[in-house]
């Protein structure tokens, strides 16, 4: 086994040997020579086998040559100065980094380029004078870093980073530790001269401090319990809202009146605390993406047929959005179409997985309707356009009203549910001790009542949500399973129906178990097969031809491909067909035999060898480890439902695979699986959909938690709520059981700073409650929450590491 | 006693400009990415100029030489 100097891969057929290094293949021996010739060598002393194979780019970025193009994906332009960014999906190490920002060695019209690693982007500053943006783009395809330009690009969106969560935690901070700081003194010596003479410019100080503390950090805490309260909400908002306003005013009253030091080092410690539970549940994962639509799959232009009566055909590159209907438009082999289309050339061989989610490329003769979302497999195309981008079949769904609405606003989180019954129980708590102190000692009451609202600020509750959350959603992230925010771990816990696609979930997508059916082939007709299927660019026979043995490879004497037919070749005196039953046994469609309908719909391969029908390879799809073991424990407190875009060919094996309970539904399309996911979320189910492609979409956008399985986590998954990687998926029950966990965490904590709550109110409503006791009280409380969470979630989360390991 | 005045004014202040050139480097996108610039404080940059130094030095020797 020889691994690749350059990418790491193993070296299969080709080895190439140069400067005493071994090359997998010339793309990576190229970039070898382009970085070792720069004096760049040190690429590969930072990592082992950095490097990643350069891709064919012949003609794909021909449309950086139009200038309304480049002037879009442009961030800066100025006569000499232009600003680009690039997202590159294949910066994955230390060496991408070295390599990328060493760019101007290799081009000198490169001023800078700098790396954002976590968002897997490069922003490069160069000069238009030498250089244009397509030969940038042509560099960084030849080292191997191909930027990844799609129609998203296209939108110019002002680039909005939100850091008012640090400004506030900021503010907090600093106002928290200068409070602290000043009301020290007055913890110990009350009556003392010293501290007599500076109290009051000490007090009013921390005043000071406090006040764009509660205005400005805690703005959020008031306008979260207002919008709570106006519709009929009492979220935990609501009591510390009330507890913030209560210590500020009662604070600010004894420092008038001078009664005492107020709480202000409780105030600022709490909105500190609070804020920095909020700060640390926003673990996002920049460079993964959880909310993508078609466009950052569509290409950003597509080649145009423009006729003239002068000069005849001219291509032109057109962005897509200007493509109108009627236009007429050239797709190249592996290109996707990005609009609806009458075909008008050329041998189309449509591969819809993406849409559907159906496996197998569909061939199309010419006149026939094609839809946007296809990827052509073979050749050139022409077609003519009936709808533009924005109205194609595809982007429809996109117009359902699922997509506009926010799913975080209606979710009931488990803190919310019990900050009811604290709030109902803090106000009367107090309303009644407050009564008790009218009669026996009026001038106490208003002591004992503010006192009461502020110890029974729920900090602590508040905490052990975010805190919890966030770290599972660490454990999570470091099992491969990347959530979108920490809401979902709660939603997740309430699944009780779980919905998988087929296609691309459930079956792996690279590989294909093929087995042959007939009469046994001998060795010559083998041999003739393999030398037939080499000369086909078809992905069937490409992975047909991956599994035979390739010895022994013969020259054809003729050759014919019949497109979506299959096709002849004769060697010497042996003649063989490969392709459709029909064709291969020369019948019309019609006169089939019965017994092969049922093979119809699955993938076959008929072969016949001088005009002798042989047998047929049967394509299925492979099955991901665990599949059977999923839903096997999935089974037992929930509903398992498969709802497949596919056709019923695979009902058999899947019955025979997947336990008795599992409904299987075939044949249902984008719209039909979101149709059928919202049908069961009225019937009070909460419904956790796994999916894989865009024809998923819009089932996993209404469903209550959408996960999107993943072979590579930096290709484009659809909008969701989590990016499960495929290679963990046999781990999913663990994940869902892991969530049930972390509620019981939590719950264990609520009640743990309800103990503290009520210590506190032991104090305050006997009247006793004296700032220094407050201040102990209230960070002793959040960090012992903290504690707890933290311990908590690090044991179940290393449980869930010993497990994995002990299966593996 | 009014030293402490002048003490306490110098303590509030000294904290106010940590506190701005916080605010500050926050506003600039520092803290955008915190991983890359920890990677990029490794690279050796030093490494390639000193390749291109001995490649001068033998050029020169050979220069000499002659």
């Amino acid at each position: 086994m020889i691994n690749c100097f350059h990418c790491g891969d193993t070296c299969l057929d080709t080895i190439i040997k140069h400067k005493e290094k071994v090359f997998c293949c010339h793309g990576c021996k190229t970039v070898f020579d382009i970085l070792n010739d720069s004096n760049l060598g040190y690429y590969y002393d930072l990592d082992t086998n950095p490097g990643i194979s350069p891709q064919e780019i012949e003609g794909k970025f021909d449309f950086l040559d139009n200038p309304a193009i480049v002037e879009k994906l442009l961030e800066f332009d100025n006569n000499t100065t232009q600003v680009v960014s690039f997202l590159i999906p294949s910066i994955h190490c230390s060496s991408c980094i070295w390599v990328l920002e060493n760019l101007n060695k290799l081009d000198k019209a490169v001023k800078t380029s700098q790396v954002n690693f976590p968002e897997k982007t490069v922003r490069i500053t160069f000069s238009s004078e030498n250089t244009t943006l397509k030969e940038l783009v042509l560099l960084l395809s030849r080292i191997g870093y191909e930027p990844y330009i799609s129609l998203e690009n296209s939108e110019k969106k002002e680039k909005h980073i939100d850091r008012s969560l640090i400004y506030k935690l900021g503010v907090a901070g600093f106002a928290f530790g200068n409070v602290m700081f000043l009301s020290f003194p007055e913890y110990f010596e009350v009556e003392e001269f010293w501290l007599d003479q500076f109290k009051n410019m000490f007090r009013w100080l921390m005043f000071t401090f406090s006040v764009p503390v509660v205005f400005y950090s805690g703005r959020d805490y008031f306008t979260s319990a207002y919008k709570g309260l106006r519709s009929g909400i009492l979220n935990i908002d609501v009591p510390i809202a009330i507890g913030i306003a209560v210590l500020f005013i009662r604070s600010t009253m004894e420092i008038i009146m001078d009664w005492g030091t107020g709480f202000f080092d409780s105030l600022t410690g709490l909105i500190f605390f609070l804020l920095l539970g909020k700060f640390f549940q926003q673990k996002t994962y920049s460079y993964l993406s959880f909310e993508r639509d078609y466009k950052s799959y569509f290409p950003i232009a597509v080649t145009r047929l423009l006729r003239n009566k002068k000069s005849g055909v001219r291509e032109e590159q057109a962005e897509v959005y200007k493509i109108q209907k009627g236009d007429r438009l050239l797709i190249r082999n592996n290109e996707l179409l990005p609009v609806d289309a009458i075909l008008i050339k050329g041998n189309a061989l449509i591969d819809y997985s993406f849409v559907t989610g159906e496996a197998e490329p569909v061939s199309k003769q010419s006149g026939d309707k094609l839809y946007a979302g296809g990827k052509q497999q073979n050749g050139v195309l022409e077609v003519e356009v009936l709808k533009p981008v924005e109205q194609s079949y595809l982007t429809q769904l996109w117009s359902n009203e699922v997509f506009s609405k926010d799913k975080t606003g209606i979710f009931q989180s488990l803190t919310d549910s019990i900050s009811k019954r604290f709030t109902v129980a803090v106000l009367s708590i107090a309303f009644l001790s407050t009564l008790f102190w009218m009669v026996v000692d009026p001038s106490k009451a208003f002591n004992v009542f503010t006192a009461v609202l502020i110890v029974a600020c729920p900090c602590a509750i508040a905490l052990a949500a975010p805190f919890t959350l966030g770290n599972m959603l660490r454990i999570f992230g470091s099992n491969k399973f990347y959530l979108k925010e920490a809401s979902i771990i709660e939603q997740m816990a309430k699944v009780d129906t779980v919905i998988f696609d087929k296609t691309g979930t459930l079956t792996t997508n690279r590989k294909n178990t093929i087995t042959y059916e007939g009469i046994e082939l001998t060795q010559i007709e083998r041999e003739l097969l393999t030398s037939t299927l080499r000369a086909s660019n078809h992905p069937l026979s490409r992975s047909l031809y991956a599994i035979l043995d390739k010895n022994n490879i013969q020259t054809l004497d003729e050759f014919k491909e019949e497109v979506g037919r299959g096709m002849s070749a004769s060697s010497k005196n042996a003649t063989i067909k490969v392709g459709s039953y029909a064709f291969v046994e020369n019948t019309s469609e019609k006169k089939q035999i019965k017994d092969t309908s049922e093979k119809q719909k699955k993938t076959t391969v008929h072969i016949s060898s001088n005009e002798q029908y042989k047998g047929c390879y049967v394509f299925e799809n492979e099955y991901r480890n665990g599949v059977s073991e999923i839903f096997e424990a999935l089974g037992k407190d929930t509903e398992v439902i498969v709802l497949s875009g596919d056709n019923d060919g695979e009902r058999q094996r899947l019955e025979n695979l997947l336990p008795s309970n599992t409904q299987l539904i075939f044949n249902q399309k984008p719209e039909d699986k979101l149709e059928f996911i919202s049908k069961q979320q009225q019937a009070g189910k909460t419904v956790m959909m796994i999916g894989d492609g865009l024809n998923d979409a819009g089932a996993l956008k209404q469903s209550d938690v959408g996960i999107v399985i993943s072979e590579n986590i930096n290709v484009f998954s659809p909008a969701c709520d989590g990016i499960l990687d495929a290679t963990v998926f046999k781990n999913l029950v663990r994940y869902i059981d892991l969530s049930h966990k972390g509620i019981k965490v939590i719950k264990w904590a609520f009640l743990l700073s309800l103990l503290y709550n009520l210590v506190g109110l032991s104090f305050a409503v006997t009247g006793h409650l004296k700032p220094v006791i407050a201040a102990i009280l209230m960070p002793l409380s959040s960090i012992s929450i903290v504690v707890f969470t933290t311990l908590a979630t690090q044991y179940i989360g290393r449980k869930l590491r010993m497990d994995i390991n002990k299966q593996s | 006693m009014s030293i402490i005045y002048v003490l306490l004014s110098i303590s509030v202040l000294v904290a106010i400009i940590f506190f701005i050139a916080f605010i500050i480097s926050v506003k600039r996108g520092q803290y955008d990415d915190t991983y890359t610039p920890s990677v990029r404080m490794l690279f050796e940059d030093e490494l390639v100029k000193e390749e291109t130094f001995h490649l001068e030095k033998k050029e020169n020797k050979i220069n000499s030489n002659n």
